[in-house]
C-alpha cells in the first residue's frame, strides 16, 4: 500500500515574512504556493506556504537567517 | 489634465502625478480591490504582495537593509508622531533645529509640556544648521535628535550625514523627517546614520496623499511604544498588539489603494534615478532665481546656490502680503504657489518673515522652462 500523499505547511509570523520568503523562493526557484492557514493548525486568519515534504531541507536552507520561520508541520493529504 | 494650469506647489502635494500612478491605482481598484494580509484567496495575497513590494522599492531608495524595517503610516507627520510619542519619555532631552515644520515642533511641544525638556538649535538666517551647535547642545540625559533633512520654507538641506556622526558618537538617536527630500535628494540610511527616517508619498515620491512610512534601525522598535494599537491580520488569537515589524506599528487595514499609487510613484523615481530628477530639479531652479534676481522690490530666501537645497524657493515682493501676490499669481496667470507660513513658524522665525510669512514656489520634475519663464515675468509685471 502506498503511504498517503502529504505536504508540507511553513508558518509565519505575519504576512510580510510570508511575502519575503516568498520572493526568495521564487527567485531560487522552489515550487511551493501560498495558502490560507488551516485552521486545525492554527486560528490565525493569516497565510502560509505550502510545498512537497522533500523540499522542506532546501527551502529551510534558502530562508535561513533571511526570513524567520514559525514553525513547519507535514500533514495528511 | 488643465494644461494652463502651472503647478508650482509641489512641495505640499507633488502634481501631476506621473500616468504610472494612476493607472497603479485605477488596476488596483478594477482588479485587485483585495484586503492585504487578512485573507488567504488571491485578491488578498496580491494586495499583500503589492505591498510588501512597496516596502522593497523603498529600501532599494534608501538603503535600508531588510524591507520589513519600513511601516508604511498615512504620511511623514504620523510617522513622526510614532517616533516622538513612542519613544520619549518625561525626564528626557532632545534636541532640534530652528527650521523645523510643525510636523516634528508641535508632537515634540505636546511632549514638552509632558516633562521633555527640548532645546531649539537656531539656524543661520539662510536656514542652515551649524552641527556645531548641535554639540554643544548635548546634555547627560540627551536620547535623540530630531530634524528635518530639508526645509519646506527655504529648501535648505542640512548636514544630516555630520550629525549623524555625532548622535553616533554621543550614542543618540537620530530622527530625520524626510517630508521634502524622499524622492528628489539622496537618502542613504547607512551612511548618513540615520536611526529613525519618517517621509511622506505624496511629494517627490509621487503617489497619493494618505501615503507615507517610517523607517526603523534594527532593534529600536523594541523601544518605541505603538501610538495605535488593532487588528493586523497576525496572531489574531491574542487581544495584545504583536511586538514585531512591521505589524505592531501597523493596525487597521491599510491605504492599499494610496500604497499601490505610492508604488508606482517609487518605481518611476527607481527607473529615472534621483541624481537625473535632482538635476532637472536643480536647473528649473537655477532659472527661476537668477530670473528673478535683479527684480528690485523681490527678495529671495535662502541659500544663494542651488546645490544644497531641494526645489523649494520662499520670496517676497516689497510692499505686499504675501497672500496677495498668492493670489493674482493664481488668478491673473494661472501659477499655483503658497503664501502664509507652510506650517513651519519656526523655520519664519529664523529667516526673519515670522508672522508675515512668504511665497513659495516648490517645483517638481513634471515642471518646465517655459512654465519658469512665464512664472518670472509674471512676477515682473506683479512686482512693477
Amino acid at each position: 500500500m502506498n503511504p498517503k500523499p502529504q505536504y508540507s505547511v511553513m508558518l509565519f509570523k505575519a504576512v510580510s515574512y510570508v511575502l519575503k520568503a516568498e520572493k526568495i523562493l521564487k527567485k531560487e526557484g522552489l515550487p511551493h504556493k501560498i495558502i490560507p492557514v488551516p485552521k486545525y493548525i492554527s486560528s490565525d486568519c493569516g497565510i502560509c506556504i505550502r510545498f512537497e515534504p522533500a523540499m522542506q531541507d532546501k527551502i529551510e536552507a534558502a530562508l535561513a537567517n533571511k526570513v524567520e520561520i514559525e514553525e513547519t508541520r507535514t500533514l495528511d493529504n | 489634465m488643465n494644461r494652463n494650469i502651472i503647478y508650482f506647489d509641489n512641495a505640499a502635494t507633488s502634481w501631476p502625478k506621473p500616468p504610472e500612478t494612476v493607472t497603479a491605482i485605477q488596476n488596483y481598484l478594477l482588479n485587485i480591490g483585495g484586503s492585504p494580509g487578512r485573507s488567504g484567496h488571491r485578491l488578498s495575497i496580491e494586495a499583500a504582495r503589492l505591498v510588501f513590494d512597496t516596502r522593497e522599492k523603498l529600501v532599494q531608495l534608501f538603503n535600508v537593509s531588510d524591507p520589513l524595517r519600513i511601516i508604511l503610516t498615512r504620511n511623514a507627520t504620523e510617522g513622526l508622531n510614532i517616533a516622538i510619542f513612542g519613544f520619549l519619555k518625561p525626564g528626557d532631552h532632545v534636541i532640534t533645529s530652528g527650521m523645523e515644520h510643525n510636523s516634528v515642533m508641535r508632537p515634540l511641544r505636546a511632549m514638552e509640556a509632558r516633562g521633555v525638556d527640548i532645546t531649539v538649535v537656531p539656524c543661520a538666517i539662510d536656514g542652515m544648521i551649524d552641527p556645531g551647535d548641535i554639540v554643544k547642545a548635548i546634555k547627560e540625559n540627551t536620547k535623540a535628535i530630531y530634524m528635518t533633512n530639508a526645509s519646506n520654507v527655504t529648501g535648505t538641506v542640512m548636514p544630516v550625514s555630520d550629525i549623524g556622526r555625532i548622535a553616533r558618537e554621543h550614542g543618540l538617536v537620530l530622527c530625520v523627517d524626510a517630508a521634502q527630500t524622499a524622492g528628489c535628494y539622496p537618502l542613504d540610511v547607512e551612511e548618513m546614520n540615520i536611526d529613525l527616517l519618517a517621509f511622506t508619498g505624496h511629494k517627490a515620491l509621487f503617489g497619493p496623499s494618505g501615503t507615507g512610512g517610517l523607517y526603523i534601525r534594527e532593534g529600536l522598535e523594541k523601544r518605541i511604544e505603538p501610538i495605535c494599537v488593532g487588528g493586523t491580520g497576525s496572531r489574531s488569537e491574542m487581544e495584545e498588539q504583536p511586538d514585531f515589524m512591521p505589524d505592531c506599528f501597523e493596525a487597521g487595514t491599510p491605504n492599499t489603494v494610496g500604497i499601490v499609487g505610492l508604488r508606482a510613484g517609487i518605481e518611476f523615481i527607481l527607473d529615472k534615478g534621483v541624481a537625473h530628477i535632482k538635476d532637472k530639479e536643480e536647473k528649473l531652479m537655477n532659472l527661476f532665481i537668477e530670473g528673478i534676481s535683479d527684480l528690485p522690490r523681490v527678495k529671495l530666501y535662502g541659500q544663494k546656490s542651488v546645490k544644497q537645497r531641494t526645489p523649494a524657493v520662499s520670496f517676497n515682493i516689497d510692499g505686499m502680503d504675501s497672500a496677495n501676490v498668492s493670489l493674482e499669481l493664481d488668478e491673473k496667470f494661472g501659477i499655483m504657489s503658497r503664501s502664509g507660513l507652510h506650517c513651519a513658524p519656526a523655520a519664519h522665525k529664523t529667516i526673519g518673515t515670522y508672522p508675515t510669512g512668504t511665497v513659495r514656489f516648490s517645483f517638481s520634475y513634471f515642471n518646465t522652462e517655459e512654465q519658469i519663464i512665464a512664472s518670472i515675468e509674471a512676477l515682473k509685471k506683479i512686482s512693477k
